[in-house]
């Protein structure tokens, strides 16, 4: 049982590359912290400092009150599951849990108590005379986690433990992993660059971007108050709409202190074709350009006049200019039809120039 | 493919043969040869179908040797050679594993350096060093010994830069998980390495017992007590005195006995050995 | 290239390079270093005092008109084996590449004798070919020809150049195998397709296909004649009749055993190692643009 606590962690590779800016996370005892990211982001670099894999340039990793810095990974209580799974190929499944047990001299009895019941667990005792090559993809990602709660370790680094697998077994195992971490009450710290995933597990969600956390909270709590527009367009699916105020046409619509914020974000399920406009609320004349009807909810892609308005928080997301609206249901309006969309004030969006500060008007 | 015609493929098949008999022809004359009389070999009057001495030429050769200068049974030439090709084998790829180890698993001052002087050694093959190696040799008092035989014959760039090859195929997460589980450097390298090399282990070594039971130059020059010849050097001694004297069955029966184990080896063993031939050439 | 991940450790990694390094330095950096040092020295003749004399052992040997022949033959033999080898290689591998019944057992029919020894080798063909007791001797006199390798030096080389080609066959139809097997067949399909003749597909086709290798074995049997027919020549003919079968190798063997001029030995050594760096590099060069290719 342990804390994870992250100090203004620093990581400056020797060319003067700096992955990660100084980062500061607690994860208490026994939560699920989900670190999500974009590529290149410095999450699995943050995680493997945690494991012990990568050197810490700055600050301090402390795990259940021990600084870690020096420690050695096999030394830190620590157990990880990886993205390749990383099974050792000429081993049984037996083997591959039992290795990391053997290395520090358990009893093999012990050990094989608790192969049995990890393979229990997940259902793995038919195949422990197999050898890894000889498993389904999920069965491998079974195998790798076996090997890691056989150790019953302080805490799980997984290491986007689900990204080689297929849609549905991902989902599965997704709901899997977390009622296993539920039952065994393990700190664990996941990273993954799938929102949804990341959503759905995290008890303590961790958004970095560039080697530097964007927002630290609780899943629902960063949907409902994104803290930058950086975290407002990754967390979502689709994402959402940020548009530049500038234009009378919004601005004129928003009062009081909110004429301050430059940048407004609507989520495409906040908004509804209505052709009244909302009070303190904002309604956008739109030409609908594509219509996506995915069965129980449509997606309306439109147009506005002023196509240079829209703000790219993360490039290659949407053309400028163009609005998604989330639609219950499959009744839509035409192609080329021109609609009026509107959201209310509470669910509107409001951030500074730069997308770094979220203004609450 | 495109399907030739049966005429060609006849053909095709016609040519193969023709390959395969003059592949085999000097083997299979070696063996008839070893099978018959001196004499009626020496008047030029071979036959071409297996005579009746098979068992006499044989037991001779190995038991006993030629009754001319050098008397000495080959079955010891044999076992000096097996030793040899096992030494020179099993310590190449020893060796070269475990400095191939150091060189990607670890950063070390001159790890270059290192890897630069052990790849320079390919241009240096004991044909252009033979005197002053000679000379060494003598000085640390090898002449004549199993050591002087395969030692300097030992160290190889092919097999160091084939492991080195394999390594950085070696997935990394698996030196990470190993790190988690508790296991250091000489753990990983026993409990993982060494198991996920075995194939390319056994490619090698049988591409390296070929050449060590081949090699013929250096254990020419090092040997010059009759008990530590190698069959290649026994066989070139027995045809050293003039031709009337010459045991031909004899030197047949050693000629053959020295091809048994290596084209055995190939035989056999013809995947690995195939895998071998081509990684050890890229 | 590197791996990123890596083990930290002072001392292991020296105590694991450690037994290659100590070889590769005493059995050869040491004696390469010799040579270079001797083939500048000149010794007396009761080797008592040594004089350093530049590069008068080279001029010497390059003034010598057997070292000279030596060369030539050296690069004669080692094309004429290379170039009838290939060919012959390179015919059986055409063959064996057809979808043919058997062409597994072929190919182990064919490669066995890569895994005979050069002086076994010599021992094969000498008694095939001996003068008065050889089984091919008999037809050859019979058809009137006046067979004597071990008094007519032309006869000798061809015999040596015949045997060491033999050897060689396996291991080019090997790799001339691999190299067919390596070429799509939907490329002869193709050409097919478009018209052209079985003859006119090889020429067109597998040939211009096949260079990379062609090249990469043209080099590797070179290497292979300088130095492995050694034990070839040494078996069959001892560099005899006269000096008619003494390559490079073989005159460095055998003048160092009459105890000769060690300088003189050491400078053909030194060039020898110079021809091999040579082979080498081209070798080196011509394996990565094959990688590119």
């Amino acid at each position: 049982m342990a804390n994870v606590t992250l100090r203004n962690v620093r990581k400056t590779y020797t060319g003067g590359f700096e992955a990660i800016k100084g980062v500061n996370v607690d994860v208490a005892d026994g939560q699920f912290c989900v670190l999500v990211g974009p590529s290149g982001c410095g999450k699995s670099t943050l995680l493997r400092m945690v494991a012990g894999l990568e050197t810490v340039t700055g600050g301090e990793i402390d795990i259940g009150g021990r600084v870690v810095n020096q420690i050695e990974p096999a030394d830190r209580d620590i157990a990880m599951v990886f993205q390749n799974y990383a099974l050792y190929p000429h081993m049984s499944v037996y083997n591959n849990m039992a290795y990391g047990l053997r290395n520090r001299g358990m009893a093999e009895a012990e050990i094989k108590t608790r192969v049995a019941e990890a393979a229990r667990v997940l259902e793995l005792s038919a195949m422990l005379e197999r050898k890894p090559r000889q498993l389904s993809g999920g069965q491998r990602q079974r195998v790798a986690m076996g090997r890691a709660i056989v150790r019953q370790p302080k805490v799980f680094l997984f290491d986007e433990p689900l990204s080689n697998l297929d849609a549905k077994l991902r989902i599965a195992m997704r709901v899997e992993i977390r009622k296993l971490q539920r039952r065994l009450n393990t700190t664990s710290i996941y990273v993954t660059h799938d929102q949804l995933e990341a959503m759905t597990l995290a008890d303590v969600l961790v958004v970095m971007n560039g080697g530097q956390v964007e927002q630290v909270g609780n899943p629902l709590a960063i949907y409902e108050k994104p803290a930058t527009t950086f975290v407002a367009s990754f967390i979502g699916a689709p994402p959402m709409n940020l548009m530049s105020t500038r234009p009378d046409e919004i601005k004129s619509q928003l009062g009081g202190s909110a004429t301050e914020a430059d940048i407004v974000g609507i989520r495409p399920e906040d908004f509804v074709i209505t052709d009244q406009a909302p009070a303190g609320g904002v309604a956008l004349p739109l030409t609908v350009e594509a219509i996506e009807r995915v069965g129980a909810e449509t997606f309306v892609y439109g147009s506005r006049e002023q196509e240079d308005q829209r703000v790219a928080a993360t490039p290659g997301e949407l053309p400028p200019g163009e609005i998604i609206v989330r639609i219950p249901g499959t009744d839509a309006p035409a192609i080329g039809q021109k609609i009026r969309v509107a959201a209310v004030r509470p669910k509107l969006h409001l951030f500074s120039a730069d997308g770094r500060t979220r203004i609450e008007a | 493919m495109v399907e030739d015609e049966g005429i060609r493929r006849y053909v095709a098949h016609f040519i193969l043969w023709i390959g395969i008999a003059i592949v085999a022809f000097p083997v299979y004359i070696a063996i008839i040869a070893s099978t018959q009389d001196n004499a009626l070999i020496a008047n030029g009057q071979m036959s071409l179908l297996p005579g009746g001495h098979f068992f006499e030429v044989y037991y001779q050769t190995i038991f006993v040797g030629t009754s001319g200068s050098t008397r000495e049974p080959v079955g010891n030439m044999m076992l000096n050679s097996l030793v040899m090709a096992l030494a020179i084998a099993i310590g190449k790829i020893a060796i070269s594993i475990i400095s191939a180890y150091a060189i990607v698993y670890f950063r070390f001052p001159f790890r270059m350096s290192i890897f630069w002087i052990i790849f320079i050694t390919l241009m240096l093959p004991v044909e252009v060093r033979i005197y002053p190696t000679y000379k060494i040799v003598a000085d640390l008092h090898m002449l004549d010994s199993y050591a002087g035989l395969s030692l300097p014959l030992i160290a190889s760039a092919t097999a160091t830069l084939l492991f080195r090859q394999f390594f950085m195929t070696v997935p990394d997460e698996l030196l990470e998980a190993s790190r988690i589980d508790g296991a250091g450097p000489l753990r990983f390298f026993w409990d993982t390495l060494l198991p996920l090399s075995r194939t390319n282990m056994a490619a090698l070594f049988v591409i390296l017992f070929i050449l060590g039971w081949n090699q013929y130059l250096w254990p020419l020059l090092i040997t010059t007590r009759d008990d530590m010849q190698t069959i290649q050097v026994g066989i070139r001694k027995m045809i050293t005195t003039t031709d009337a004297l010459t045991e031909w069955p004899i030197v047949m029966a050693t000629a053959v006995l020295a091809m048994l184990p290596p084209v055995f080896v190939v035989v056999v063993m013809q995947k690995l050995f195939v895998r071998g031939l081509v990684e050890t050439e890229k | 290239m590197q791996k990123q991940a890596i083990f930290q450790s002072k001392l292991l990694p020296y105590a694991l390079v450690a037994p290659q390094l100590a070889i590769v330095l005493i059995f050869f950096y040491w004696p390469a270093l010799q040579a270079v040092i001797q083939s500048f020295l000149l010794q007396d003749a009761f080797g008592l005092s040594t004089s350093f004399v530049w590069f008068e052992n080279y001029i010497e040997l390059f003034r010598e008109p057997a070292y000279f022949e030596a060369v030539v033959r050296t690069f004669f033999f080692s094309f004429a084996i290379a170039i009838s080898s290939l060919s012959f290689a390179l015919l059986l591998a055409v063959m064996a590449d057809k979808p043919l019944r058997g062409s597994m057992l072929y190919r182990t029919l064919l490669i066995w004798p890569y895994a005979v020894a050069p002086p076994v080798v010599g021992v094969l063909w000498i008694f095939m070919l001996h003068p008065s007791l050889g089984v091919i001797s008999r037809y050859l006199r019979a058809a009137g020809v006046d067979w004597n390798p071990l008094l007519d030096g032309n006869q000798a080389a061809g015999l040596i150049i015949l045997s060491a080609a033999w050897k060689q066959i396996s291991y080019n139809f090997l790799f001339f195998l691999a190299g067919l097997q390596a070429i799509p067949k939907s490329v002869f399909e193709a050409a097919a397709i478009d018209g052209a003749r079985p003859m006119r597909r090889f020429w067109t086709v597998t040939f211009p296909l096949l260079s990379p290798t062609i090249f990469f074995l043209l080099v590797i049997n070179i290497v292979y004649a300088f130095f492995d027919t050694f034990g070839i020549i040494d078996t069959m003919t001892r560099g005899g009749p006269g000096t008619s079968t003494v390559t490079l190798v073989y005159k460095v063997y055998s003048d160092g055993l009459l105890g000769g001029n060690l300088g003189s030995s050491a400078a053909q050594s030194v060039v020898l190692m110079i021809m091999v760096i040579v082979l080498t590099g081209i070798q080196f060069r011509f394996v990565e643009r094959k990688v590119t290719y």
